[in-house]
């Protein structure tokens, strides 16, 4: 069963269509790059498929199933936000808010939870940090710790939601292959809101580019060329190759004012 | 000068005035542990401000019913309510929230003011609602306070797990359904209800030492969210029980005691919090 599934899905928000016609397949273990400015409709994206906006026309069906609020099959991985200093909350405790953060009651401590934060911590290598406050961790860190909460209930399908921005080159790397590794033997399929390819270009199968309400996707090597991407902005814009790393020069600023979520 | 100091501290038939206000000590127990309790989350929604203005609506409730005769408790209960509900339902953001409370603040101040100038009655009723009465609250009414407590406490243990993801980790308990606007609205209430109790016991002006104080002290010394639930609820039960116990002496409203109880909580914790942070930085220096 494919993590996910877009049929001619169409999306407006204050009056602007964010994309219409879109269509896309993840199957399991695919990576799929979703690119493009500020206001293309990236997060509405995500925003979309758990749950939280609902489409103008057209399907989204995760795992199978038409979307829910809360689908347990999928997994989150936000962007790096600043935990401040005093927050009652240690490295593990982030990722047990994945665990069972959703349920209600008091979080009873049981052999069988402390047992799957273990795994979880262990399976992110954040064991030297998991009992630090997070409001002292660095991003790299507690990105790996997201990266282990959103695995925690087993998903299908990972969202990302530009989740190495403000993370030094280093971590960067680090935090991509975490998410990337066993992608193949769990199946599960990845959908990464990025404005930088470069970090994930390796493990990119699809890019999905997002621009003026339109779309493309393909492999990133089709999809990153001068001509497709002059094409889809109806403007000359250049891509320039560098070694492993791609450059997209002249993108106009986008007309109207940013959309934010 | 001893005047100065007997009028502070006199323990004099303490024996005696202990059993008068054995209700009043059970009444500021359960208020100290609820209050520091819901201080954890007060801290972690970034809500103090609320605090402050819910509490000042809420003595204009109070105010109300002291003017026509009705239930001050009741009174009290209608204004923080009315205000929680506003706040909850139109500022779900910190900046719209903020905005609305600095508005609600000072008409509802305004308000209680000019309720007691219209009161007849005496003039040591009137500034009880804004520096505490604990002491002047009757068997009945105390009972009320108690109740009232309990079931904010059971209510935040049943909302506990879905209300910490949703103030410390928003977004991601926000993907993973926990109803967000729903809870918000529910925490609201509980606050409501914490304040309208605390107003009766320390006063409108005096609130954020049980509602916020606690809870701030604990989160100096321990980021375990086990802890510092259990650090607040025992700072605020001391600053609470504390301050009666000092006050009924000496001819003073408890509320001095309390707030200065739990301000030196507050001091002690800011300087065990500067060792731990050092020695906090040295590990993941380490690790």
């Amino acid at each position: 069963m494919n993590p996910l599934e877009i049929t001619d899905a169409a999306l407006t928000l204050g009056g602007r269509i964010l994309w219409s016609g879109l269509n896309l397949t993840v199957k399991p273990g695919e990576f799929v790059a979703v690119l493009g400015a500020n206001g293309s409709g990236k997060t509405s994206l995500l925003r979309a498929i758990l749950g939280q906006l609902p489409l103008d026309s057209g399907e989204i069906r995760v795992h199978g199933r038409p979307v829910t609020r809360g689908d347990r099959a999928i997994g989150y991985i936000p962007q790096q936000r600043i935990m401040p200093a005093g927050t009652a909350l240690r490295g593990r405790d982030l990722v047990g808010l994945g665990v069972d953060g959703h349920k209600w009651g008091l979080p009873l401590p049981s052999r069988e939870r402390r047992a799957r934060i273990d795994e979880l911590v262990a399976a992110v290598g954040a064991e030297s940090y998991a009992n630090l406050p997070v409001g002292v961790l660095s991003g790299g860190e507690q990105q790996r710790l997201r990266v282990g909460q959103a695995l925690a209930s087993h998903p299908s399908l990972l969202l990302c939601d530009e989740p190495l921005s403000s993370l030094d080159l280093h971590h960067q790397r680090g935090v991509a292959e975490l998410i990337d590794e066993g992608l193949h033997e769990r199946g599960t399929g990845v959908v990464f809101v990025t404005h930088d390819i470069n970090p994930v270009l390796d493990m990119t199968d699809t890019v999905l580019y997002l621009a003026n309400g339109r779309f493309t996707s393909g492999p990133p090597e089709e999809v990153l060329t001068s001509e497709v991407l002059s094409d889809l902005y109806g403007t000359p814009v250049e891509v320039i190759r560098s070694g492993e790393r791609v450059f997209v020069a002249g993108i106009p600023e986008f007309p109207r004012h940013e959309v934010t979520s | 000068m001893s005047d100065f100091w007997g009028s502070i501290f006199n323990f004099s038939d303490y024996g005696q005035l202990l059993g008068l206000v054995g209700n009043s000590l059970v009444a500021g127990a359960v208020l100290g542990i609820v209050g520091g309790l819901i201080g954890v989350f007060v801290m972690q929604r970034d809500m103090a401000f609320a605090v402050h203005g819910i509490s000042e609506l809420s003595f204009a409730g109070a105010a109300a019913a002291l003017l026509f005769g009705a239930n001050v408790v009741a009174g009290s209960l209608v204004g923080s309510l009315l205000a929680a509900t506003l706040i909850g339902v139109l500022g779900s953001r910190a900046r719209d929230r903020n905005s609305i409370i600095g508005v609600l603040m000072p008409f509802g101040l305004g308000l209680g003011i000019l309720f007691l100038a219209l009161y007849p009655g005496r003039s040591g009723n009137r500034f009880g609602l804004l520096t505490g009465q604990i002491l002047s609250v009757d068997i009945p009414q105390l009972g009320s306070l108690i109740v009232i407590s309990l079931v904010v406490l059971v209510a935040l243990l049943v909302i506990w797990r879905p209300l910490v993801f949703d103030s410390i980790d928003p977004d991601v308990a926000a993907a993973r359904g926990v109803p967000a606007r729903t809870l918000s609205i529910v925490f609201m209430v509980l606050l409501g209800l914490m304040v309208a109790v605390s107003v009766q016991i320390i006063g409108a002006l005096l609130v954020l030492a049980l509602l916020v104080t606690p809870a701030a002290a604990a989160l100096r010394v321990s980021s375990s969210p086990v802890a510092v639930p259990f650090l607040a609820m025992a700072f605020g039960f001391v600053s609470a029980v504390g301050g009666i116990l000092l006050a009924i002496g000496g001819s003073l409203p408890i509320s001095p005691y309390v707030t200065s109880i739990s301000f030196v909580i507050y001091l002690v914790c800011r300087l065990v919090g500067r060792v731990r942070g050092g020695r906090l930085r040295r590990q993941v220096v380490a690790a």
